[in-house]
């Protein structure tokens, strides 16, 4: 067999990039589907039924208030980090591998682990109570204390994924050269002046890929909430299990499939609109 | 103050920020691994803020009469399938991307990092469906089929990267001394890519290991590890498990994912930074 | 402008373990371009990052006038550097770029803009205000980086070989440019390089460097013609100085070099120099350019010289000149640069002709030039 060999890569690329297209088409494909039909008929029943549910509301502002409250903070948290760590010092391996552990702990373990730092006989209530700051145990667990739920679901998430958004922008501070800086000293920039002329604006494209990045596992989230909150605090991923798992409603969970996909599409692209950075767009 | 002095101030601060960082993170892990092990009246006595007798009666629970190990079995075999099917589909992708330059590779890679992207319980919910109609529901290998679209862009950018790491000019000179393409791929690029190969294959693994949505979802007698302590923990009992039991549970699941990045932790900063930029 | 001087300056790493800079003395006069010349890890790069205030030295001082600088910072030294990678932040554009010591020393608005433009001028690059680095070839990129250097009009300004990552032809074009520029400007200059043309070609006067020490300090002929050490005699000029082991014999008609195949009978001059040597081995140093061929080619300047006899080994044909190898008695190979095309057999005996008053005689053990 005598194949041309331009066409080989091609052939190389073709069976991973039909793999990945039929999961993708496929089930985007079905859930239209199956959210928009009815007994084989075009329907918008499904929609109603789900848009009438309050919980979906409420599902659709958690999940976004969590984003809002989680994301920021973690690009915030992962700049100073990285700034801090990206520097010789005695022990930086050693800090880089701790700040790295949490990329290899799931959502449903970082969920139990900070319900062992939080719960009421948790490692933070019996500290605080031992020191005598507090007289009774905080409640961060249950219906009534949803507020108190946020915030422990708020702190897991930024001690479970803060670590990707620290990698990228480490990986990012590492790439600006050092005679940047140094030009830059040389010319009479002082630390935040360097900081905020010449860093930042070189880490534009990596704090882009990180909010990109987080934004869109944010619309996401799923076992961190399940296993602290449960409903307490609806989550559209949650909501589409529950819906799925509990009640078999296979349509009302494609719509939540559906507004999943459609809200990271809409940030994906709001992102990259925003955030060009023109100086690499404009390469001659 | 003199400059002596500052100098010390600033390093002492600095090595105090370092120190929260590094206590922020690694605190809970400890924590709930002291927990797990701790019998319930430690646990439970206000006064008690580290536990100071310990058994491993929950972790054994969980392991046998809860059916963790069964979890663990299958975590493990859905793991492999998906590094098996990603790194069949992956390689040669990955080593297209990184070798040729074809019109549309651009396009294709930019597509690539896309798909990356796209949202799991998307591709999860409407999946039981056609998972039910091929008989797939509440397999291993239909799990292990969508962690393979799961981490098959990571594999193909992860590869690419590796690969074009090794130097063109050492496969060309074993294509001057008489290798085919192919065979100086085996022979010489292969051998040299094989150490990323590895860490990938770990991270590919950890992906999958960690994974609970989906598998939560496309099973229900043939549970992951995730998908099972999910359901223990927070299923339709809605978190009626023992605290105890949790941290035993977390305990179990950090474990291997831990160990595993000790091992490969000099590649994974490079390779995170690969595949998220 | 300012005169830079250097008192003892040091430069240790890894706990005194490596001597990057090892003591240096030596001071740039008001204006004056100086190069420091050396190979590569001969910490040249750290005496100028010392200087500019990147590196704290482990000892020594340094002074701008009569100001001590040692610790300074390098904002508050009025200095200006050109990076060898040129480091023209990629995020801004080459007016921003150029602006930007300007913006952060608060100079007013219109006073940047005029500024800016004039060093843009300086170098050309007046048409390329609005792009982005990115857009640039590696040329121009390197004036900005000297446009930038020059805008606030520095007491000193320094250049890490800021031509070596440019192809040859630029090189040679950038090389004459920034001497002119440096010259209307007469700004106190201090150029790093590992390449000897440039030294020869833009410095007033060149100072080289090796293994953290300061060899020799002088004028750019001085340095070439009258080398303090074999390391200075042929680290400067190509193809390298010929060395030859020679011991010093007394003989009737006076002072005489002997080694193998060769006697070189020297003026009565060099006697009082040469008094302790007689009947030990020293190292013989002539250039390939100090010597001719007897019969193809004349040095008409000589005017005293010596014949030793070779055979023709070799002949490197370069077109403007040719470089002879030729064997003199058993195994010393001496390289002869003669100009134009010399059409020689080889194998063939011919007579080479040394120029008397270019030859190097260094000591065997110090390496330091008695002549």
């Amino acid at each position: 067999m005598k194949v041309k060999s331009s066409y080989i890569p091609y052939f190389l690329i073709l069976p991973a990039f039909a793999y990945l297209l039929f999961f993708v088409g496929y089930p985007l494909v079905q859930a239209l589907y199956t959210a928009f039909t009815q007994n084989g008929h075009f329907s918008l029943a499904t929609v109603r039924k789900t848009f009438t549910d309050p919980y979906f509301w409420d599902a659709l502002k958690y999940t976004i208030s969590l984003a809002g409250v989680i994301v920021p903070t973690q690009v915030a948290l992962a700049i100073i980090l990285a700034l801090g760590v990206n520097r010789v010092f005695k022990g930086k391996d050693f800090t880089i591998y701790a700040l790295t552990i949490p990329l290899t702990i799931s959502d449903v373990a970082a969920g139990l682990i900070w319900y062992s730092m939080l719960s009421p006989s948790g490692f933070l209530n019996k500290l605080l109570l031992n020191i005598g700051l507090i007289n009774n145990p905080i409640y961060f667990f249950g219906y009534q204390y949803r507020h108190m739920e946020f915030l422990a679901i708020v702190l897991a998430e930024l001690w479970r994924a803060t670590s990707i958004v620290f990698v990228i922008i480490l990986a990012g501070l590492q790439m600006i050269s050092h005679e940047y800086l140094e030009a830059a000293e040389v010319f009479g920039a002082d630390y935040w002046t360097r900081l905020r002329k010449i860093v930042i604006p070189l880490l534009k494209p990596s704090i882009q890929s990180a909010l990109i990045i987080r934004t869109l596992f944010a619309m996401q989230i799923f076992g961190i909430v399940w296993i602290l909150a449960g409903r307490d605090i609806p989550i559209l991923a949650g909501e589409g299990f529950y819906r799925l798992t509990e009640l078999k409603e296979y349509d009302v969970a494609s719509i939540y499939a559906l507004v999943i996909a459609g809200l990271s599409i809409i940030l994906g692209a709001l992102y990259i609109k925003f955030m060009k950075a023109e100086y690499l767009e404009v390469r001659g | 103050m003199n400059e002596e002095t500052k100098f010390i101030l600033k390093k002492l601060v600095f090595y105090a920020f370092i120190f929260t960082v590094v206590a922020w993170i690694v605190i809970p892990i400890i924590i709930s691994t002291l927990y797990g092990f701790a019998l319930p009246k430690d646990y439970y006595d206000p006064k008690k803020i580290l536990p100071t007798s310990f058994t491993i009666k929950y972790v054994k629970t969980l392991l046998i009469t809860l059916g963790a190990l069964d979890g663990i079995k299958n975590s493990i075999i859905v793991a492999l399938i998906t590094i098996a099917i990603s790194f069949a589909l992956g390689i040669p992708a990955g080593y297209a991307v990184a070798k040729f330059i074809f019109p549309g590779k651009d396009t294709i890679k930019l597509s690539i990092v896309a798909l990356r992207m796209f949202p799991i319980p998307v591709m999860a919910i409407p999946l039981v469906i056609l998972y039910i109609r091929l008989h797939l529901i509440d397999t291993l290998l239909g799990v292990a089929l969508a962690h393979t679209a799961m981490s098959l862009p990571f594999v193909v950018l992860i590869t690419s990267s590796i690969f074009a790491g090794v130097s063109k000019e050492l496969e060309e000179a074993a294509m001057v001394f008489g290798l085919t393409r192919l065979g100086s791929f085996f022979k010489i690029t292969l051998p040299l890519a094989l150490p990323g190969l590895a860490a990938a294959a770990m991270f590919t693994f950890v992906m999958s290991w960690n994974e609970v949505f989906v598998a939560s979802i496309l099973t229900l007698a043939h549970r992951t590890l995730p998908a099972q302590i999910l359901s223990i923990m927070a299923g339709a009992s809605g978190g009626a498990a023992p605290d105890y039991y949790k941290f035993a549970a977390a305990f179990i699941m950090i474990l291997p994912a831990i160990t595993f990045i000790f091992f490969a932790r000099k590649y994974l900063v490079t390779m995170w930074g690969i595949t998220l930029k | 402008m300012v005169e830079v001087r250097l008192e003892n300056l040091k430069k240790y790493f890894g706990n005194g373990k490596v001597k990057a800079v090892d003591g240096i003395d030596l001071t740039i006069k008001d204006g004056e371009f100086l190069v420091l010349l050396g190979p590569s890890g001969c910490g040249k790069t750290t005496t100028l990052r010392m200087i500019a205030g990147l590196e704290s030295p482990t000892g020594g001082k340094i002074w701008f006038g009569d100001k001590d600088v040692t610790y300074f910072s390098p904002k508050d030294r009025n200095i200006s550097m050109v990076f060898q990678s040129y480091a023209v932040w990629p995020h801004m554009t080459v007016y921003d770029n150029i602006a930007f010591p300007l913006k952060i020393k608060k100079h007013p608005r219109d006073e940047i803009d005029k500024k800016v433009k004039w060093a843009a001028g300086m170098l050309q690059i007046g048409n390329l205000l609005d792009r982005y680095p990115a857009q640039l070839s590696g040329g121009q990129r390197q004036r900005v980086a000297v446009a930038r250097a020059i805008v606030v009009e520095p007491a000193v300004l320094l250049m890490d070989e800021p031509l070596s990552n440019l192809d040859a032809k630029l090189r040679v074009a950038m090389r004459a440019e920034i001497k002119k520029l440096q010259t209307k400007l007469k700004v106190t200059t201090i150029y790093v390089t590992h390449d000897q043309v440039e030294a020869m070609t833009m410095g007033d006067r060149i100072a080289v460097m090796n293994k953290g020490k300061l060899l020799q300090v002088g004028p750019p002929t001085e340095v070439y013609l009258k080398p303090n050490s074999i390391f200075v005699g042929t680290f400067i000029g190509a193809p390298e100085m010929n060395l030859l082991e020679v011991s010093i014999k007394e003989k009737e008609n006076g002072l005489v070099l002997e080694g193998t195949g060769l006697e070189i009978t020297l003026p009565e001059e060099f006697r009082e120099l040469l008094e302790r040597y007689i009947n030990k081995s020293v190292i013989f140093g002539i250039r390939p350019e100090h010597m001719t061929i007897e019969g193809v080619s004349t040095l008409e300047h000589v005017k005293r010289a010596r014949e030793i006899e070779g055979t023709v080994d070799f002949i490197e044909a370069l077109g403007t000149d040719t470089i002879v190898h030729a064997r003199v008695g058993e195994g010393n190979l001496i390289k002869i640069k003669l100009p134009g095309h010399i059409p020689l057999e080889i194998g063939s005996k011919v007579k080479i002709v040394v120029d008397l008053d270019n030859i190097h005689i260094f000591d065997k053990t110090t390496e330091n030039a008695v002549i």
